[in-house]
């Protein structure tokens, strides 16, 4: 079943802004094994001219995930996630994002194709901070394995 | 199907390897870089453990990451690491080179072969390297091309980065 085309371009926002707090983002550091003080020692972020803990650059895909998932979820939208795989993903980050940061995201479709029978999704989003201002722009591409 | 021979470093059974920290928070100076520069080479054990963590810590629950029967039933060798999180260690071994988070402008990778990760201590041994593939003096940035092996085999292509260099 082909997705459906007038998903391109439609903005899919965050319902309420992400608060990056102090604790989830040691948590994610943990988790990945990173122990650079900058991101999970509040003093050494501040003194090198950070207003927090920096958080690693795929912290980004926990920021965006709520806006993506009312996006890729979406009933309308068609795509079967039991066949889904990631292929891909970008991360450009305009600035570090650190924590006490309270972030937008929007996301939307960049485009949608079929190759070889298989749908695929492109998935931009667009994270920006509470002045309005560019934070990390992230894309990413998912495909949905034809049905046998 | 499990991962072959002994890992090649220790048991890994923590969430919080050691590594180094070296000084790291300079960005290596733009004159002092040059094309073919290899980066200090990272190796993760990624273990059930940190499968779990990281999915707590992502908020990404799904279940093939975590459950044997669900990746089995959908046609998974194994229970698997989520992709972003070797994502995420290419962007530790990029993080520690570089000084920190607030070097990296770009970070991208393709997902090209999954890492299996078995139900036992060791778990799946994560190897990344990388090296200097450009360097744009007027701009003052560097890309850094990454490899993450498995098992010998890649599981990330066209893996690079854009750090902002001193």
């Amino acid at each position: 079943m082909p997705l459906e085309a007038s998903f391109v371009g439609r903005p899919f926002p965050l319902g309420e802004p992400y608060e990056v707090g102090v604790e989830k983002v040691r948590e994610f550091c943990a988790a990945i094994g990173e122990t650079n003080p900058l991101c999970v020692d509040r003093a050494a972020a501040r003194a090198a001219g950070y207003p927090d803990l920096i958080a690693p650059p795929t912290f980004a895909i926990a920021v965006v995930a709520g806006a993506q998932d009312r996006l890729l979820f979406h009933p309308e939208l068609g795509l079967d996630f039991s066949r889904v795989v990631h292929r891909d993903q970008r991360f450009t980050h305009h600035r570090p994002i650190h924590a006490g940061d309270v972030l937008s995201a929007v996301a939307c479709v960049d485009s949608l194709r079929v190759l070889a029978g298989n749908d695929v999704v492109s998935v931009r989003t667009e994270i920006t901070d509470a002045a309005g201002d560019p934070v990390c722009t992230t894309v990413g591409t998912l495909v949905a394995r034809a049905a046998e | 199907m499990t991962p072959g021979g002994a890992p090649t470093s220790g048991p890994g059974t923590s969430a919080t390897d050691v590594r180094d920290p070296g000084d790291r928070a300079v960005a290596p100076a733009a004159g002092s870089v040059a094309v073919g520069d290899e980066l200090p080479p990272l190796t993760v054990a990624v273990t059930r453990d940190r499968l779990v963590r990281y999915a707590g810590a992502s908020g990404d629950f799904n279940p093939i990451h975590w459950n044997d029967r669900v990746a089995s039933a959908v046609g998974l060798p194994g229970v698997i690491a989520h992709g972003m999180l070797t994502m995420a260690l290419a962007g530790r071994l990029v993080t520690d080179w570089v000084g920190g988070p607030g070097g990296v402008v770009e970070l991208g990778v393709t997902f090209t072969r999954p890492v299996v990760v078995p139900n036992d201590d060791a778990g799946a041994t994560v190897e990344l390297t990388g090296v200097v593939g450009a360097v744009d003096e007027q701009a003052g940035t560097a890309r850094i091309d990454v490899t993450a092996r498995f098992q010998g085999q890649t599981v990330l292509g066209k893996a690079r980065a854009t750090v902002r260099l001193g």
